[in-house]
């Protein structure tokens, strides 16, 4: 293997061409940092307008008639809803945001193992995102067959719309297999020398076994929409039973690829709780190896289990029960993070600060939602909530009230690194108790609702339910209103914030051991070896620390 | 020390255990139950619903007891103890998960056998020769005549049809927005689906278009209605009323309005239902 | 390091806010850590862009994966109507497999002639590989104008295309590959016996594309 010298990373050292300052971030950087705030950036901004096309659903919904739009508009609302956030926010932001950034630090490197094939990566995600938006202004309509696209409605839906649809899934899809041969190159190959695997922090681990099953399981979704869009520009008979297709097989296809994909929204979620627990505990993580082997054990099993999005479809018992099983015994090694990550806890020296509000919201919410998970993987029990705001509010639990709350948690927890300055936590804890409330407000009802009888994707519903919906329409309004606190926060900070210091937090991971923001090579010197990131309790300071712990302790 | 640790957990433990059933089986959170495996079903929920209770309510002791009793006191700037791990402590939480886990997916198992779910779909053999596979694959579901017995030994691609026998068929129909109950015997054709109580019903369902669900929260059983592929539902209705019959599916713009209703006669009324609804018949 | 000494140099003009001194650095590290003596090693890394590549092909390889098993259940589930399926002429596709695999094989000298410096006979099996290539292609053009159905006949037919189609695209670019690396082995381009990335890059996919072929050749035409 030939062995890259140093001259080959000048490139992106020096960056001739490239932009100083802000417009740094609309350039075709190849720098790590600069791609992973761009990711962040962007994913916020369509998760803005993701949550636009929510507030358009629960306006629709406050009250049981549909009376607010159209009912192929609600149709496009909802699809475009879930479609953006999935893959316009989320797994941009969790994967592409955090990983970038931090992963080379982790392993003590410059950059990760391919940086032009970053930024291809990154830039693949706006024209994406502003295509698939388009579609919702094109004659004929935007797809409106949910994100799961079954056909034969998205072969009956406007044409012009669902092949747009497709495209952007295809771009986005790609985007994010290329992030994931990145991630796995970097973790295997990059890592300096004298850094072992099983010293590496566990966010490394997270993105690890995330870019596996994103490798695995993408492809299988790219596959089945061109044979979709085969159907409907060739007029094949894939999924068409008129021609003599299955409908089964498409579900089979989609899921191959989208169950897993609920594992590339949470585990790298999971990584970076398992970062910042233990910083503002001041305690290691709590069983290292065990959380290691969980998170494998948790992308093997999480390759088996899709066929429970399909219980009361056309599938055989044998198979049902097959799935109800593997389904279960997930929740055995994500049970163990959850267990662990109260172990970091406890007997530590907890700063409930802003970070940890969020990160403690997450445990809360992501243990009920896994809970109504273990339900809904019973075959039985399923068959009655199946398509209902059972499945609903129990996907929300996990993405919202798991995955976007560490995201949260993990912005109060980074920004200081990102940008030299502190975040304000007076309006962070603001946020926390106005996004923790409305967030329960919203979804906590609607399970409820399914086990009742309102089923999913539905402008117009039973008048009995018009009560908690609308507290379910407070409470999205509540969640609107929260991103008020942090918006007002990142702009006070970049003009008035409070100085971060290099390492505010006191924490011992290679990222905090540099300057906020670092330079452009990470490290001034050379890459420093860390090889306890958790040696919380090792080497006690003399007295008070002289980095502030918490700026509001 | 150790003791009391080990006294203060088992109580802990019980009063969870205690609390976790009491909710479990004192709080109704799902609508009455109108047939034969809502029963089952229900008893299902109940232990889910404890046990989540449980482990919901376990979690959040844990999590607020750290939060205040761990606290960072101001000024303490020194870490907390280095405790990588307590491997006998993980076995443990790993073991008992494992042990509910199975638990819960072997009664699941037992409770999805008691509803029919295990029982093969094809059971009436005789029927099904050379007519199933072609028909399965080829045959445009739009071209089945509503009123053709759809018995005819076609290949049934999924569902629950535990029953053989003295079961009253019903041919439905899906196609947007509206569901079709076609009766082979007594050729009635209605929008809204009439039954007896105490019969078994088994309802063999086809779309015409796109994929549509049956749903009866009461009945707590649902099936995808998929054009080109034959599916089955069978259940036999336990208590007297009329409840919703709900399109589960996204099948369009008018999904939230795809919606009937099902009602469950006594015998009697029942017979009189058929009456009133079977096509004239003519005098000889 | 002169390259650490412009990074420095770069930081500042990148605008980060603090000065990055070594002995700054040095006060950020808690007891623990540890610097390694060589700079050298501590910068470089292994070129990994074959292992990234692989990386890639295994994520490629899962698309066909899912063409083949929507293939697969199509054939076990949806049978079509008896004297609809059409018996597919082996004599074509057999050669055609054949072709490929025997350019594996010259793509294989090809790059054992590069690494021991012989550029011009490096060329010269890169075109054959690429000619094989081309026939490959030809072949699959006959049998598509040759067979009794087209895309849209039934659900055979169009899983056959479809699969085929996009194997196809993948000969295809890989024929231009070989094309553009066989241009890079002339003198003064950038493939040479110690630096021969492309050529590596290009044999590999070759080999996949070449794997995935025989698969959908046992799967295809002789189940």
């Amino acid at each position: 293997m030939t062995v890259a010298t140093p001259r080959e990373l000048e490139p992106q050292l020096q960056e001739p061409l490239q932009p100083a300052g802000w417009l740094r971030y609309f350039s075709f950087s190849l720098d790590h940092k600069v791609i992973g705030l761009q990711y962040l950036v962007c994913g916020f901004f369509f998760y803005l307008v993701g949550g636009l096309l929510a507030g358009a659903i629960r306006t629709e919904l406050a009250t049981p008639l549909s009376d607010f739009m159209p009912r192929d508009t609600y149709n496009e609302v909802l699809t475009l809803h879930g479609t953006v956030m999935i893959f316009l926010w989320i797994v941009p932001v969790v994967n592409g945001a955090f990983g970038n950034y931090l992963i080379p630090f982790y392993v003590g490197a410059r950059d990760m193992a391919f940086p032009r094939l970053n930024a291809v990566a990154f830039w693949m995600i706006p024209p994406a995102g502003l295509l698939l938006i388009s579609s919702y202004f094109l004659a004929g309509a935007a797809a409106q067959s949910g994100w799961t696209a079954y056909p034969p409605l998205s072969l009956t839906t406007p044409a012009a719309g669902q092949i747009v649809w497709i495209l952007s899934v295809l771009l986005l899809g790609g985007s994010s297999i290329f992030g994931a041969v990145n991630f796995i190159a970097t973790v295997l190959k990059l890592r300096r020398p004298g850094l072992k695997l099983m010293q590496l922090p566990m966010y490394c681990w997270a993105m690890l076994g995330t870019s596996l099953l994103v490798v695995l399981s993408t492809p299988v979704l790219a596959g089945v929409l061109i044979l979709l869009s085969f159907d409907i520009i060739a007029h094949t008979g894939f999924f068409n039973p008129a021609l003599g297709g299955n409908v089964v097989v498409y579900q089979h296809l989609f899921w191959f690829y989208s169950h897993p994909a609920v594992y590339i929204m949470v585990l790298p979620a999971f990584g970076l709780v398992s970062e910042i627990l233990p910083v503002h505990s001041r305690k290691p993580l709590f069983g290292y190896t065990t959380m290691v082997y969980s998170i494998m054990a948790i992308v093997f099993l999480g390759l088996i289990v899709w066929a429970h999005h399909m219980f009361t479809s056309g599938t055989p018992p044998w198979m049902r029960l097959f799935f109800t099983i593997a389904t279960s015994f997930i929740a055995v090694p994500t049970g163990i993070k959850f267990f662990n990550w109260l172990a970091t806890l406890w007997g530590g020296k907890i700063a409930l600060n802003s970070a940890m509000l969020f990160s403690c919201g997450f445990i809360l919410n992501f243990v009920f939602g896994g809970i109504t998970g273990i339900t809904l993987a019973q075959v039985p029990f399923d068959i009655h909530v199946h398509d209902t705001y059972y499945v609903v509010g129990h996907f929300h639990y996990i993405v919202y009230g798991g995955t976007v709350f560490v995201i949260f948690a993990s912005l109060y927890h980074w920004y200081p690194k990102f940008t030299g300055r502190l975040l304000n936590e007076d309006l962070g804890r603001l946020h926390f108790v106005l996004t923790f409330i409305g967030f329960n407000l919203c979804f906590l009802p609607q399970h409820w609702l399914g086990l009742n009888g309102m089923p999913r994707r539905v402008a117009e519903y039973d008048p009995t339910f018009s009560t908690l919906n609308q507290v379910s329409s407070v409470g999205a309004l509540i969640m609107a209103i929260s991103t008020l606190p942090l918006l007002i926060n990142v702009v006070v900070t970049a003009l008035y914030g409070t100085p971060a210091g290099d390492n505010p937090w006191n924490a011992l991971t290679p990222e905090w051991l540099t300057t906020s923001p670092p330079p452009v090579e990470n490290w001034s010197g050379e890459a420093p070896l860390v090889t306890e990131p958790y040696g919380y309790g090792q080497h006690q300071p003399a007295g008070p620390s002289s980095h502030p712990l918490t700026p509001a302790a | 020390m150790q003791i009391r640790t080990a006294v203060t957990t088992a109580l802990a433990a019980t009063a969870l255990i205690a609390t976790g059933m009491l909710v479990g089986t004192q709080v109704n959170l799902l609508p009455v139950d109108a047939s034969s495996n809502a029963a089952a079903y229900d008893s299902l929920f109940k232990v889910l619903f404890s046990i989540g209770t449980m482990l919901f309510a376990g979690i959040l002791i844990v999590l607020v007891y750290s939060l205040v009793r761990f606290r960072r006191r101001a000024g303490d700037g020194a870490d907390g103890p280095p405790t990588e791990g307590n491997l006998p402590l993980e076995i443990v939480w790993t073991a008992i998960p494992a042990v509910v886990v199975l638990f819960i997916g072997i009664y699941s198992y037992d409770i999805y056998e008691r509803m029919g779910g295990m029982a093969p779909l094809d059971h009436d053999a005789m029927h099904h020769q050379a007519s199933a596979m072609i028909e399965a694959s080829v045959q445009p579901a739009a071209s089945q005549a509503i009123g053709e017995d759809q018995a005819s030994g076609e290949r049934l691609w999924g569902g629950i049809r535990p029953i053989d026998g003295d079961v009253l068929p019903v041919d439905v129909t899906a196609m947007q927005f509206a569901f079709i109950f076609h009766y082979p015997e007594g050729e009635i054709t209605s929008g809204e689906l009439h039954v007896p109580l105490g019969r078994p019903v088994e309802l063999r369902m086809k779309a015409l278009d796109v994929i549509h669900a049956f749903w009866v929260p009461q009945f707590r059983l649902k099936q995808d209605v998929i054009p080109g592929q034959p599916t089955v539902l069978t259940f036999t209705p336990t208590r007297a009323g009329t409840y919703p019959v709900i399109c589960a599916e996204l099948c369009g713009p008018y999904h939230g309005g795809m919606r009937t209703s099902v009602v469950v006669h006594e015998p009697d009324d029942y017979l009189a239902w058929v009456q009133a609804n079977s096509p004239a018949i003519t005098n000889t | 390091m002169t390259s650490i000494s412009s990074s420095s140099a770069a930081s500042a003009a990148s605008g980060s806010t603090a000065s990055a001194s070594t002995t700054r650095t040095d006060s950020l590290l808690p007891e623990g850590s540890e610097h390694l003596a060589s700079q050298e090693s501590a910068d470089a890394h292994h070129d990994a862009r074959l292992f990234g590549l692989a990386t890639f092909l295994v994520a490629d390889g899962m698309t066909f994966a899912g063409f083949f098993a929507a293939y697969l259940t199509f054939r076990a589930v949806n049978p079509l109507p008896e004297g609809s399926t059409y018996e597919l002429e082996l004599l074509l596709p057999t050669i055609n497999t054949v072709l490929l695999l025997v350019s594996s094989f010259t793509f294989h000298r090809a790059g054992q002639a590069c690494r021991a410096d012989q550029l011009s006979k490096a060329r010269s099996w890169l075109l054959v590989t690429g000619g094989l290539g081309l026939a490959f292609l030809a072949g699959q053009m006959v049998e598509y104008f040759t067979l009794p159905f087209g895309l849209t006949d039934n659900l055979f037919a169009s899983t056959f295309y479809a699969l085929t189609g996009f194997h196809g695209l993948h000969v295809t670019l890989g024929a231009i590959c070989i094309g553009i690396v066989a241009l890079q082995t002339r003198p003064g381009g950038a493939i040479s016996a110690s630096s021969h990335f492309g050529l590596e890059a290009a044999e590999l996919y070759w080999h996949f594309v070449d794997g995935i072929w025989v698969v959908l050749y046992g799967i295809l035409y002789l189940l």
